[in-house]
């Protein structure tokens, strides 16, 4: 990667900065906004998010969601992976995105499915 | 001929590592070897806390009641405010790291040595925040009773709804009990300290005021802890073994032991990671003052750890989601 090399350009292109430093700032401010959006949330929990939905409360699906975000922007704007060729793109992001999304869909079934053994089975687990 | 000449050498450069098709250097390409494996090794943990925490999706402590403290705000409930800051410090001096490898860049000596001190600033607030996080995790608040299958009893005073420590309600017993010192014991043998009241006492104390009830692990429908009758809590109170003041690997006053155990075991090997960034950090730190880097031509080294840096705080961003939001 050149030094110059940066790519400027961020919200598939609806931002665009005039040097990398600002384009950093920028990325902080949004990260900032993010979090505070967070936290205001976990403050305040308000009841129409709390919702079931895909069997979570819909405030937790809001957290996972704004969580990938800000991931995806501290490894693509902080990392630089924006700028790297798409053969290193792609080698470092597509093991991670098959593989994590799998351990845990294998794991929480599984773990579900104990709950429920020890929900309705015979065993007295609160003794 | 000549063309044929050409191939050969071609070729030769190709195999022999001349070829760069990734664009990057070998040290940035390694440095992106382990972040991949290690981001790996971090989901295989807190992939087992879902599992935990969805096999015990009904009993599972609320995250904003035990982590309730700010510093020089005794006795005020915050939530999550203190662990926000500590996101916000771990952001910014991910900011400061990225303007190094800029700097960096450019061959801004000074500059990249402005920026580098204060991510190592940074990062020693966030370390030193962690380590008082886990102080008052291991003090505990209130502290609770266990009964034989490790279930925990907590007590909330039924007239303002508010919970009741276990020390204050508890009424002394004379005893002659006292912990057992190595200096006084047969085969060297010592004991821990004992909790500050026993379980007679802390029996006692709750049957004496009328206003106290057990509050169990189970959630309700609206998520919150079961809050049990003064008639079903007396019941309870005999199936108490212990008393549990605090956290620790085997007992946790707040709920299921693998809350804590999966605090202890993530925050820990994430504030590993952040320690040993702030080490890297500053070896980086004093070879960019020794002009190092200025000799070699290039901030390279400032870059792969910056990327070791943020992949620290990509992890905190998902630590933060699943311990203290979700």
């Amino acid at each position: 990667m050149a030094a110059e090399g940066h790519k400027l350009a961020i919200f598939r292109g609806l931002l665009k900065f005039k040097s990398n430093q600002q384009k950093i700032w920028g990325v902080l401010i949004f990260l900032s906004i993010v979090t505070t959006i967070e936290v205001a949330l976990g403050i305040i929990k308000p009841e129409i998010l709390m919702v079931p939905f895909l069997r979570m409360k819909l405030l937790n699906w809001i957290f996972i969601i704004l969580t990938i975000v800000k991931a995806y922007y501290i490894a693509w704007d902080f990392m630089h992976i924006r700028d790297e060729t798409s053969g290193l793109k792609n080698s470092i992001v597509l093991p991670l995105l098959i593989l994590i999304p799998y351990l845990a869909f294998i794991l929480i079934i599984e773990a579900d499915y104990i709950f429920d053994v020890m929900d309705t089975g015979f065993m007295s687990w609160n003794f | 001929m000549e063309v044929t000449a050409n191939t050969a050498a071609e070729n030769e450069e190709l195999w022999g590592g001349g070829n760069r098709p990734l664009k990057a250097s070998y040290g940035k390409l390694m440095m992106w070897f382990f972040i991949v494996s290690d981001a790996l090794t971090f989901t295989g943990f807190l992939v087992s806390y879902g599992f935990s925490r969805f096999k015990n999706i009904n009993s599972w402590p609320i995250a904003d009641e035990v982590f309730t403290h700010f510093p020089f705000l005794h006795g005020i409930d915050a939530p999550m405010y203190y662990v926000a800051l500590m996101t916000f410090i771990l952001i910014f001096s991910s900011v400061t790291m990225v303007l190094a490898v800029d700097a960096g860049h450019h061959m801004q000596k000074s500059k990249v040595t402005f920026y580098m001190l204060l991510t190592i600033i940074g990062g020693a607030i966030f370390v030193g925040s962690q380590a008082w996080e886990w102080k008052n995790f291991i003090k505990g608040e209130y502290g609770a009773l266990e009964t034989r299958g490790g279930q925990i009893l907590q007590f909330v005073d039924a007239s303002s709804g508010k919970r009741a420590a276990i020390q204050e309600f508890a009424i002394g017993i004379e005893t002659d009990r006292s912990t057992h010192q190595s200096s006084n014991g047969i085969w060297y043998s010592s004991e821990k300290a004992l909790p500050t009241v026993t379980l007679e006492e802390v029996k006692k104390g709750f049957i004496a005021d009328e206003n106290l009830v057990i509050r169990t692990q189970q959630l309700n429908e609206k998520g919150q802890k079961t809050v049990l009758s003064r008639a079903a809590s007396m019941g309870k109170l005999n199936e108490a073994i212990g008393v549990v003041e605090g956290a620790n690997l085997i007992h946790n006053e707040y709920g299921n032991r693998l809350f804590a155990d999966f605090f202890f075991f993530i925050t820990g090997f994430h504030g590993f990671h952040v320690f040993s960034g702030v080490v890297i950090n500053i070896i980086i730190f004093f070879n960019v003052i020794l002009g190092t880097y200025e000799r070699r031509g290039h901030y390279e080294m400032v870059e792969k750890v910056g990327l070791y840096w943020h992949f620290v705080d990509l992890v905190w961003v998902f630590v933060f989601t699943f311990f203290y939001l979700v």
